[in-house]
């Protein structure tokens, strides 16, 4: 099934991120990461704990304020992008409180709050999105269980079935290989690959190497900005990786301490 | 009264009360109030703000005083307070380094101890036992009314951001990520608590008024794994202990606002060690078929 995008959702860089700065109270998170990310295609982003990752990721989803540069999900601003439910995130698995009393089904439906009414009641197109996505992550059988019984990899299809049934043409995923049995990650490579054949752009916060050789088109190397980027072929090079994981500190780290230097060079 | 107990029928324990026009009015409010604290009872067990619900609620005291010394609506005062001591907390935490439940504790026992001396200054005919226990067995028709107020606001608002409001408490960040504002609906809960800490001082007082706001909510999470079925058991286990309560209070001249919570208490003991899923002593044991 071809997902149905907007018209002007098809002209655009799905993600695009031009020399994105973030600061906490003075303390550089992230500084000049640009990424520019089209249609159709998967990408990993890649870095230590602490090297910006999740700051990238946030400020993707307009959860943190970029002290400088700008962020366009198909080609508008990040907090249209969310009313127009464009993006998609799925959480880590540690990040959730399983023991809170929702069934798969409620969960699922969360996807589709925001293309409803302000009383949230479902429709039948909203149950049919529902249905589908629960098919397509093989948990339909489990529909009525409460989340807090499903193993780890089920729970993680349960979230990706909520971000299918929301029909965003962005996902962002936060280490969706953690905890995840085999079937599941055999899974996810499928949806996977049929996501990026009906248009959607992924994209995969992970410190799992061998995961992003198997999945990603593209990848993002972080550490405090993008070290580099591109096919990951040419990418995952050991130079690069070096660079990634602590071999040589980048330069403009020793320099200037708050992204406000950065605007006066 | 309690030798009068064992020749009573049970017919006549409940109807001997009806017939005194303070008791109907009791038992209306009380159980009112006790389905206003047990619905929001299960937002706040949920989202983990037991703590906050204790510092509201202590948190109204001085503005209790204030409003009766200056004869305006008690809830207003309340009301100022509750919102006030919630901004505070998010002030004080903001601006310094000092850690969350370290300012919440710090907060409402400031503003409590202050409405105390406002108690004691402030010359008028203030029952502190009043504010500190309730009175629903002495509630004036004007309180009455400004119950019925709150708890249709409440109830209203409850209803109309319920599906929100869960979200909120079970994943803030796809909330945000659907475009919802889950800054409106951070304070809007906040504000619902204020609100609800005001009707329930008045069964219960500030004391135990904490008690309204989580127990109902704690007996109803181990009962299901349903969101829709934990409100409802919560709002009918609060609503149940309220009345219940108003009458062992009735009968056996107990303080109320302990009978009230104890029953409450109670309930929620049977519900820890017998609840068919959660209890201690559970029945089966839930398989996980991976």
């Amino acid at each position: 099934m071809n997902p149905i995008f907007k018209s002007h959702e098809k002209d655009f860089m799905r993600i695009e991120a031009d020399q994105v700065c973030v600061d906490y109270n003075g303390t550089v998170a992230l500084y000049d990461a640009s990424l520019n990310l089209k249609a159709g295609s998967i990408c990993g982003l890649v870095g230590m704990n602490g090297a910006g990752k999740s700051t990238f990721f946030k400020a993707l989803m307009g959860f943190v304020r970029p002290s400088r540069g700008k962020i366009r999900i198909n080609g508008i601003k990040v907090n249209q992008a969310q009313k127009e439910q464009s993006v998609a995130y799925v959480p880590q698995n540690e990040g959730i409180d399983y023991s809170f009393p929702v069934s798969v089904w409620d969960v699922v439906m969360m996807g589709r709050y925001g293309a409803m009414n302000i009383f949230r009641i479902p429709r039948e197109s909203d149950r049919r999105a529902v249905v589908h996505a629960l098919e397509r992550v093989d948990l339909l059988d489990l529909r009525d269980r409460p989340i807090g019984s499903l193993s780890g990899g089920q729970r993680k299809r349960a979230f990706l079935a909520r971000a299918i049934a929301q029909r965003a043409s962005v996902l962002l995923l936060d280490e969706p290989f953690s905890g995840v049995d085999v079937p599941t990650e055999k899974l996810m490579a499928e949806l996977f690959l049929q996501f990026r054949q009906e248009g959607h752009t992924i994209l995969i916060s992970t410190h799992d190497l061998n995961h992003v050789r198997d999945f990603c088109d593209f990848v993002v190397l972080i550490n405090k900005t993008v070290l580099a980027y591109g096919e990951t072929s040419e990418v995952f090079t050991s130079e690069n990786l070096n660079k990634t994981f602590g071999g040589i500190p980048p330069n403009p780290l020793s320099g200037p301490t708050s992204s406000k230097d950065f605007v006066n060079e | 009264m309690s030798e009068f107990l064992i020749s009573i029928t049970p017919i006549d324990w409940l109807l001997d009360p009806l017939t005194h026009d303070f008791m109907r009015r009791a038992l209306m409010v009380s159980a009112l109030v006790g389905g206003v604290c047990g619905l929001l009872s299960c937002y706040m067990t949920l989202k983990g703000w037991a703590l906050m619900g204790d510092a509201v609620s202590h948190a109204v005291m001085p503005g209790v005083v204030v409003a009766y010394a200056l004869g305006l609506p008690f809830s207003l005062g309340a009301f100022v307070f509750g919102v006030g001591s919630v901004a505070l907390i998010g002030f004080v935490k903001q601006k310094s380094r000092i850690k969350e439940d370290t300012v919440i504790g710090l907060v409402f026992t400031g503003f409590f101890a202050l409405g105390l001396v406002l108690v004691s200054k402030i010359k008028s005919n203030i029952d502190l036992m009043q504010i500190l226990f309730g009175s629903p067995l002495g509630i004036s028709r004007s309180d009455v009314n400004q119950t019925l107020i709150i708890s249709f606001i409440v109830i209203s608002i409850l209803l109309i951001f319920r599906k929100d409001l869960m979200l909120y408490c079970f994943d803030a960040k796809h909330a945000r990520s659907i475009g919802i504002n889950t800054g409106i609906l951070h304070y809007l809960l906040l504000t619902l608590l204020s609100l609800s800490a005001v009707v329930g001082l008045q069964t219960v007082g500030i004391i135990l008024v904490v008690a309204m706001l989580i127990t109902p909510g704690a007996t109803a999470y181990l009962l299901t794994d349903r969101f829709d079925q934990m409100t409802l058991l919560a709002v009918i286990s609060s609503s149940f202990s309220s009345i219940l309560g108003v009458y062992i209070s009735y009968w056996s001249d107990i303080e109320t606002g302990g009978s009230i919570v104890l029953v409450q208490t109670l309930i929620f003991l049977i519900a820890f060690l017998f609840a068919p899923r959660y209890g201690i002593f559970k029945k089966q044991t839930f398989i996980n078929n991976n």
